[in-house]
């Protein structure tokens, strides 16, 4: 008796949860179907597109640098998450494993930039950009971020947990420092720089702020850019359909990698968040 | 040269590149940033007029409001739904994951492709949602280009983007309530909701602290939303009117299309200091002990 009870209580969680589920993804599920409809089938309501038109997704790699853009995206987000993982973990690993004059300072220095909005921080970069002449690159969309305070922060507390005598030995086997922390401490702290590489690269997929300043060109371009300044305007008027189109295209391959790494991602990012 | 002296220069030819990519990549440009914020706008010495301009700039009051509208709506509200779902997902025997996942997928998609399929969903003539509240026989609304209503559009797509975060860092706090705690609530013959609010809540307290921070934090710094769910199409970023204007579009729009560059970081400034209260806030509340 006790049992069916229980199970009439886990029956209607699970209806609730199925609420919220159908909710949750139903923008999801809107804008893919969106994007098969033809500019006039907006305007008769219905679910499903009158008949599948693709005349979108021919707008969208014909008549616009969206290919480009996804390039520029993947290029800038590979490369800064590539930057931050090296930079980050060699400076956690040095602020954590050497004592010398200056370390506490130094730790301290770089914590309290985490306290700097990035919001202050685009107007002078803008303006120095433009003195050396590398706004609207590709280094200069990327160079804010190659090296990250909160990443060097998580990065140390990891490297903290690493027992000096695994250290000292590689040294009395005669390896180099360099050596040490690229051979010895970084393969200890796996789990940790995946999960930092994870929020690092979808940060930067996603930014928006300084890319949407720095670029100005339509090839250099970064994906939320190039959809948001196509959405706002140099497509004409609002397409509908194509920019459904293009944010299916840049939503849903993020879903299947989402999908594929969903375990690592959630453990990823629930360890940086507690962390932080 | 002595050991130690060997390992202190190891170190800082380990650290040079990075403490001069700090200097001059994250605190020349804060001391740039202020110091523009004190300058004229077409050359001259200090000057204390972009603040007083500020003071009187209705504009700029509208949009620090909007931002504290959007704090105080956004963060409760993604934190209660997110707390829900956890406590809910925790009690189901199946299917966890798939919810889990499902819950979650808003937070780690892009905020400006999200915008537009709102934004799609908002139109009061193609949209879907006037469509749906008609079956209900609820006249048609404008969302978005309704003042009044605007910036409630704009907090229920940020709190449907973020609830999942809230959400899996409930999910952590809540396997780390000690189990025997519930079992002894269990014995006690405590019901469910004594049980919540006597054992579970108050200890997911550092939970609830980190997740008001960083929400206040983010939601502080609200642009892309906005930017994009408002901008375009005739109509300028924060508009109708601007209802949905927060600080950081203020300035965007000051510092990218009017260029007044110097005001622009004078606003940047208010939200800098805005931002390192809460921190200091944090700091303090996070440093009190919380007693398992």
């Amino acid at each position: 008796m006790k049992k069916r009870r229980i199970k009439g209580s886990e029956l209607i969680i699970h209806l609730c949860l199925f609420a919220g589920v159908t909710i949750v993804a139903f923008p999801f599920l809107w804008m893919i179907l969106s994007s098969f409809k033809s500019l006039s089938d907006f305007y008769s309501f219905s679910f499903f597109p009158h008949e599948i038109d693709l005349s979108a997704y021919k707008y969208i790699f014909h008549e616009t640098g969206f290919l480009t853009w996804y390039m520029n995206s993947i290029i800038i987000a590979a490369v800064v998450t590539l930057s931050c993982l090296i930079f980050n973990s060699l400076i956690g690993y040095t602020l954590a494993k050497y004592k010398f004059p200056g370390v506490k300072v130094i730790f301290i220095l770089i914590l309290s930039t985490l306290m700097i909005p990035t919001e202050m921080l685009v107007i002078p970069w803008y303006v120095m950009g433009s003195k050396v002449n590398i706004i609207d690159s590709y280094s200069g969309i990327m160079f804010p971020g190659l090296i990250e305070a909160f990443g060097v922060f998580l990065m140390r507390q990891f490297m903290l947990g690493i027992p000096d005598d695994l250290l000292d030995a590689a040294r009395i086997d005669g390896m180099s420092e360099f050596k040490i922390w690229w051979r010895v401490a970084i393969p200890q702290v796996k789990p940790a720089l995946s999960a930092l590489g994870i929020i690092t690269f979808l940060g930067n997929w996603n930014a928006y702020l300084w890319p949407v300043i720095a670029v100005s060109s339509d090839n250099m371009r970064t994906l939320p850019v190039g959809i948001s300044l196509f959405a706002t305007g140099d497509g004409g008027g609002i397409q509908w359909n194509t920019i459904m189109g293009m944010s299916t295209l840049a939503v849903v391959p993020m879903m299947v990698v989402f999908l594929i790494f969903q375990r690592r991602i959630v453990e990823g990012i629930s360890l940086t968040g507690v962390k932080g | 040269m002595s050991l130690k002296a060997r390992r202190t220069m190891i170190a800082y030819s380990f650290l040079t590149i990075p403490l001069l990519f700090f200097l001059c990549i994250r605190i020349f440009p804060t001391v740039y940033a202020f110091s523009m914020s004190f300058s004229p706008q077409y050359g001259g010495s200090f000057t204390l007029e972009n603040y007083v301009k500020l003071w009187h700039d209705q504009v700029f009051w509208k949009s620090v409001w909007n931002t504290c509208k959007y704090v105080f709506i956004t963060v409760p509200v993604q934190m209660a739904i997110g707390l829900l779902i956890a406590i809910a997902i925790e009690r189901v025997r199946h299917f966890r994951w798939i919810y889990r996942m499902i819950y979650f997928l808003p937070y780690i998609t892009s905020i400006v492709a999200v915008s537009w399929v709102w934004r799609l969903m908002f139109d009061p003539n193609v949209g879907f949602l006037n469509e749906f509240i008609g079956w209900f026989g609820i006249p048609p609304q404008n969302w978005l280009s309704d003042p009044k209503e605007s910036l409630f559009c704009v907090c229920t797509v940020m709190i449907w983007q973020s609830m999942g975060f809230s959400m899996l860092i409930f999910m952590a706090g809540l396997k780390a309530v000690p189990k025997q705690y519930i079992e002894a609530a269990q014995m006690d013959g405590a019901g469910t909701w004594k049980w919540f609010w006597k054992i579970t809540f108050p200890l997911l307290n550092p939970t609830i602290v980190f997740l008001a921070v960083t929400g206040v934090i983010q939601s502080l710094q609200t642009f892309t939303q906005i930017q994009n769910l408002t901008a375009g199409s005739g109509s300028s970023a924060g508009g109708p009117l601007n209802s949905t204007i927060s600080i950081v579009v203020y300035m965007y729009k000051n510092a990218f299309q009017d260029f007044n560059m110097q005001y622009a970081s004078a606003v940047a400034v208010v939200l800098f200091i805005i931002i390192l209260l809460v921190t200091l806030l944090q700091l303090k509340i996070l440093n009190r002990n919380f007693d398992y």
